[in-house]
């Protein structure tokens, strides 16, 4: 077992989960299932290997350039207005759960 | 019966045998009758359709020349954003979703004359190899209705397969295109990483999401990608590349191509039939002029545990931002902090929980190099095995899948079974190369079996030509 329950209750917390009693038993069980089957990973001698950080880095990319400079396609001016005008203020609040109309209202934050 | 290709609709159109509005309402009766036992669409934008049927019907009637897709009716997976349609991603966390803007692929679609019929159904946050994961409901393989139509993208499957659209929009980030029209014997393209933008793709794992076409037919999903594919500002991982004419693409001769075939796809647990059609589709090739060449991709077997790292620690960055604060689903709580939770809770199905329990702690202090990294260096070898085959062959083939359509249930509570059903697909998303499935048989009980090929970063046309030149001379 690589995971323990106190992991499980951890990493929960992490990611703003709460999880049953339930969900937490079979997490455990799936959590170290999936875990003992990517050890096959530790097989592999990727000492001198980097990591992997662009899908795209050798397409597209400018080779002569350093840094960013390397992908000066993807830049495009600071312009004041964005690429396209920003959402209208009721349609940037319509989806929301709660609102006064002008923030998004949530319960709050402090607690006493 | 209703016409199968986008040439016939549009022709039939230009030619005024038919309007793009009856084109529009033959579908819709169509998926009224057929669909209640398929399940494929979770919402359909009749307002929509028919209000763009009748842009194209007014061109149609001034004689003005028609855009590419003109009347051509269509359907997407439910994770791209369309602008006043609902969009749920199969989860009940966006279930009143009403987005404010459309997603590029949709747009540009659109623009060329598609009219869009309505969502598609898929596993939620297109997390899933069956469909299953939906939170609606569950997709019957139109090929067999006691089986799944694959996942992720099991609606835009299913609703070519039954002609419930002439062409769908899909997302693959493991598979998620080509193993369910494998699974329901149409067409399924994932392109190059940054040949079509994802701008409105709802964000499951970024470095691995791609967004293609599933069709009857290869023209059809050359046509659609044709009008897909090409930078968009709104997505900085688009490329600048130019966008080649897929379709002229298609004619050119495939004699003296090298097509690879790499043991390391023809494994144990592949189905023997499975096998003898796939081995018996590279025969084709071979026949059609091609040049066989063996190939090695010695990482493959390292592709799944890599990708269920790197996929999940970057689904639990990506749905993080579900936290019922500016839409979607939102929990009755008293503070902040019991709202976060208690609205993530309720929110997302096991399969995404799962999924973002995993990368949480794939990514968790004292685990991430282990682990992401670990993953992320193996990627390296996995993309670099690409880079050498493709110095010697044009294309690779293999199996789409290791096996025919599994039956619904028969997987859903063992998630490592699950995951294997993409194994063949997921080294292309890891490499960010092409992939193509295309039918190329059916094993004893009728059920389609899938060619899959791959080529080289940016070299759709050669993999389009390919797989075009198998469909046209295919038994």
């Amino acid at each position: 077992m690589k995971v323990t329950d106190k992991e499980v209750s951890y990493v929960a917390d992490l990611a703003n989960l709460d999880l049953t009693e339930e969900e937490r038993g079979r997490m455990l069980r799936d959590l170290n299932s999936i875990l003992e089957y990517v050890e096959r990973l530790g097989e592999l001698d990727t000492g001198n290997v980097a990591p992997m950080a662009q899908v795209s880095d050798r397409y597209g990319v400018d080779e002569s350039r350093q840094g960013s400079g390397r992908f000066a396609y993807a830049i495009r001016e600071d312009v004041k207005d964005g690429l396209r005008k920003s959402l209208p203020h009721d349609v940037a609040l319509h989806n929301a759960p709660d609102t006064d109309g002008t923030f998004f209202k949530v319960p709050k934050v402090i607690e006493r | 019966m209703a016409a199968k290709t986008i040439d016939d609709i549009r022709g039939a159109i230009a030619e005024r045998q038919t309007t793009a509005t009856a084109a529009a309402g033959d579908f819709y009766s169509r998926i009224k009758k057929e669909d209640p036992e398929i399940g494929a669409f979770l919402t359909l934008c009749e307002e929509r359709a028919l209000a763009q049927a009748g842009r194209i019907d007014t061109m149609a009637a001034e004689g003005k020349d028609l855009p590419p897709l003109a009347g051509v009716p269509v359907a997407i997976k439910d994770v791209m954003v369309t602008n006043g349609v609902r969009t749920t991603a199969g989860s009940k966390m966006l279930d009143n979703f009403i987005p404010p803007y459309d997603c590029t692929a949709v747009a540009r679609l659109e623009a060329a004359g598609a009219v869009i019929l309505g969502k598609l159904n898929c596993d939620e946050f297109a997390m899933g190899s069956s469909t299953e994961n939906s939170a609606y409901h569950v997709v019957h393989n139109p090929r067999d209705k006691s089986r799944v139509p694959g996942g992720s993208s099991g609606g835009s499957a299913a609703a070519v397969a039954a002609d419930m659209a002439v062409a769908t929009l899909g997302s693959d980030t493991g598979g998620s295109i080509r193993q369910p029209a494998s699974f329901c014997g149409v067409v399924g393209l994932k392109p190059t990483y940054g040949r079509v933008s994802r701008y409105g793709l709802i964000a499951f794992a970024s470095s691995l999401d791609h967004i293609g076409p599933f069709a009857n037919t290869v023209k059809d999903a050359a046509l659609i990608l044709r009008t897909i594919a090409g930078r968009d500002p709104m997505d900085s991982t688009s490329t600048e590349i130019p966008v080649p004419d897929y379709v002229a693409e298609l004619e050119k001769p495939v004699k003296g191509l090298r097509v690879g075939v790499a043991k390391e796809y023809f494994g144990a647990g592949l189905d023997p039939e499975v096998r003898a059609v796939v081995e018996a589709a590279i025969q084709k090739l071979a026949e059609l002029g091609c040049e066989v060449v063996s190939v090695s991709l010695p990482h493959t077997e390292y592709a799944i545990p890599t990708y269920y790292i790197v996929a999940t620690a970057e689904a639990s960055s990506n749905l993080a931002r579900f936290d019922g604060v500016r839409y979607g689903f939102r929990a009755k709580a008293n503070t902040l902090s019991e709202m976060y939770r208690q609205t993530r809770d309720s929110g997302f199905g096991v399969e995404v929980k799962r999924r973002i329990m995993l990368g949480t702690y794939a990514l968790s202090a004292g685990y991430y190099d282990a682990y992401y990294l670990k993953a992320q260096k193996v990627r390296t070898l996995l993309t670099r095995d690409f880079h050498e085959a493709f110095k010697k062959v044009d294309v690779i083939a293999t199996p789409t899948c290791p096996t025919p359509a599994f039956k619904l249930g028969e997987k859903i509570d063992d998630p490592l079974a699950m995951y294997l059903a993409d194994i063949y697909t997921v080294t292309a998303n890891l490499a960010g190369i092409p992939g193509i499935s295309i039918p190329c048989g059916e094993n004893h009980e009728k059920l389609p079996i899938g060619l899959q090929l791959f080529a080289g970063h940016f070299d759709e046309g050669t993999l389009l030509r390919v797989a075009y030149a198998y469909e046209q001379g295919r038994p």
